[in-house]
Order: C-alpha cells, then sequence, then structure tokens
C-alpha cells in the first residue's frame, strides 16, 4: 500500500501573499491624472520668420495676460470671472454684430441648417513673467465656454447633454463649436521688462 | 441514537484560515489592476494649478511625462532654488527636451508614434516663460499633443 503522502502545510502562503500586497500597495498609485489637452500648431519652417496670418479682425478675440495675472480682453481690463461669458458672446454672436464674427449657414445631417461662426480664433497671449496658474485659468476658462456652448446646442437640438449623444451628433456639434484657441508665437509684452 | 457527552470539555472549535490566503490573492489582484506604477522620483516640487473642465489623461504608456517646479529641498544645496525642469529622474535643460522626445518616441511601437501625448506637470507659480519655451522645443521635436496637468476644483 502506497504511504499516504503529508499534505504540505499551506498557512504561510497568507503571510506570502500578504507581503505580495503590501508590496504592491507601496510602488503603486492609484491617482489618475488630469489635465487640459491641447494641440500644439507645427513648427515653422527654420529659415522663415513667423508671420502675421490675414485674420479679419472681427473674427479673433485677444486674450492677454500681463506679468501681475491682469487680463486684457479685446482691448479691456477684465476679471477672470467675466472671460468666460465674454468668449461665449463672442463665439456665438447670437445677435449677428457686425463688430463679432462673421457667420457662416451650413446644412447638417443631424442639426438641420445652423449659423455659425466659423472662422473666429481666440488668440491667448502671455508675458514672460505670468504665472502658470493665471494661464491654466485662462485656457480653463476658453475651454469652459466652449462646452457650454456645445451643451446648449445639444440640449436645444436633441434635449441631452453633449457627452450622451453618438459620434456623429458629437462630430457635427463640435464642427459648429471648434476649439479654436491659438497659442501665439512668444513675443515680449511690456510690463516686466 | 443520540449519545450524550458529559463532562467532556467543548471548546470553540479552532478557526479554519485556509481560504485567508485567497482573500489576500484576490485583493493583490484587485490592487494590481486598479493601481499604477509610480512614474518616478520627484526631484522638483510639483503642486499642480487647478481648474474645472478637466479631462482624464488615456493609455498611460502612451504619455510621456515632464516635470517643472523649484528643486525638492535634498536638492537645493546642489541646484539652487530656481525653477527647474526634470525629465525622467534627473534634472534638464530645455535644450535637452527635444532629444528626450524623439528618443522616447523611437522607443514607441510604430502605431503609437504619432499618438504619443506629453504631459507637462507643472508647479503653479511657475513662470510662463519656461513653459513657452518647453512648448517651442516640444513644437521643434512634432510633439504636437500636450496635456496640462492640474487638479480638480470647484469653480472660483
Amino acid at each position: 500500500m502506497a504511504r499516504k503522502l503529508n499534505e504540505i502545510n499551506a498557512s504561510s502562503m497568507a503571510d506570502i501573499s500578504f507581503l505580495l500586497l503590501i508590496f504592491f500597495l507601496v510602488t503603486t498609485s492609484m491617482n489618475v491624472s488630469t489635465g487640459l489637452t491641447r494641440r500644439l500648431p507645427p513648427p515653422l519652417p527654420p529659415d522663415q520668420k513667423p508671420q502675421d496670418i490675414d485674420i479679419k479682425k472681427r473674427n479673433i478675440f485677444v486674450v492677454k495676460i500681463n506679468s501681475l495675472n491682469q487680463l486684457l480682453v479685446q482691448g479691456e481690463e477684465m476679471n477672470i470671472r467675466d472671460l468666460k461669458e465674454k468668449a461665449k458672446e463672442f463665439v456665438k454672436n447670437e445677435a449677428n454684430d457686425v463688430h463679432l464674427p462673421e457667420k457662416f449657414t451650413k446644412e447638417f445631417e443631424t442639426l438641420g441648417v445652423v449659423e455659425y461662426t466659423r472662422d473666429h480664433v481666440i488668440s491667448v497671449q502671455n508675458d514672460v513673467d505670468t504665472q502658470y496658474q493665471a494661464y491654466i485659468d485662462v485656457q480653463n476658462e476658453l475651454v469652459a465656454a466652449y462646452n457650454e456652448l456645445r451643451n446648449e446646442l445639444s440640449q436645444l437640438k436633441f434635449g441631452k447633454k453633449f457627452d450622451e449623444l453618438n459620434e456623429t451628433q458629437q462630430n457635427d456639434v463640435q464642427t459648429v463649436y471648434p476649439q479654436k484657441i491659438s497659442e501665439a508665437e512668444p513675443k515680449n509684452y511690456g510690463g516686466s521688462n | 441514537m443520540a449519545v450524550i457527552r458529559k463532562g467532556e470539555k467543548r471548546g470553540m472549535p479552532a478557526l479554519s484560515t485556509s481560504s485567508l490566503p485567497d482573500i489576500i490573492f484576490m485583493l493583490l489582484f484587485f490592487f494590481m489592476a486598479v493601481t499604477t506604477m509610480k512614474e518616478v522620483t520627484y526631484k522638483v516640487k510639483v503642486t499642480p494649478p487647478s481648474a474645472t473642465e478637466l479631462q482624464k489623461l488615456e493609455n498611460k504608456s502612451l504619455v510621456r511625462y515632464i516635470y517643472v517646479g523649484e528643486p525638492t529641498r535634498e536638492f537645493r544645496e546642489q541646484f539652487g532654488s530656481a525653477t527647474r525642469i526634470q525629465l525622467n529622474d534627473q534634472f534638464a535643460d530645455v535644450s535637452e527636451i527635444e532629444n528626450f522626445i524623439t528618443m522616447e518616441r523611437t522607443a514607441m511601437k510604430e502605431e503609437d508614434q504619432n499618438v504619443m501625448t506629453v504631459s507637462i506637470k507643472a508647479d503653479k507659480d511657475t513662470k510662463m516663460g519656461i513653459i513657452t519655451d518647453i512648448k517651442q522645443a516640444l513644437r521643434r521635436a512634432y510633439a504636437l499633443k500636450i496635456n496640462y496637468q492640474a487638479s480638480t476644483r470647484q469653480s472660483f
């Protein structure tokens, strides 16, 4: 008769797995990183000087941030709290104001005929000494303005939020309100020298 | 027939711990699944700025990080307290960024190369001058998808 094998003592298994668990707890981190995603313009050829692209004055929305983190929006001083409303007003141009961007009409599959400001550009310019937080605040407010506009349009046309739309609907809403935030070539603005 | 035992001492039966390893293993796998490895050890102090309209960074394997901030206390003597850039585990200069990005990109799989994202993790008190320099370097390196890391806050 075969001798019965002794069972392997498995009581240390728990300790081993505890050790492994603690090792993983220490070496890993749980935080998800979040941020503002941007796309940079492609580099200029080295022999070419930055040139001013011809954009009609009414189509451009200039936000300047100086070294003391103060804002100059379209030539007037402004508090950061008012920037979102101003940007929304500019991008939307509801009353077809001649000083706000030109409107174009286009027919979309899902949205029907929509009038929108196709050629508008928001230009953010900052000083060398601008604080990073102030710059992020401005970017954030501009993104917030676009997000609100997209949600408003989605709510109006489909009765849903932008995130809940299907892909073609989202694409069309994005064409109406693209995020056109341009980061100018760095220049030196007064205030710091 | 029921046997009535009397006089025998009845203690609590020993609690079976044979399922303990399995439970711990389950915990282990849970943590392995939801956490990620630490990126690097910080040599600069970074308190990210706060914002409201944030997007999650997906596909961590496609993200490369650039840290910007003041050196931490143990490096103060060596490097001073001026804002510095950290790439991987080392302090670096703006001029090294282009090289770093190119190296990182060639190390990636071919189909992933043009979806690489560069995440700028900068301290909120950093001056924009250095950030602009980094952005220009990234443009030259054709790393056009960037991300400014920020933490969540409620509106103003």
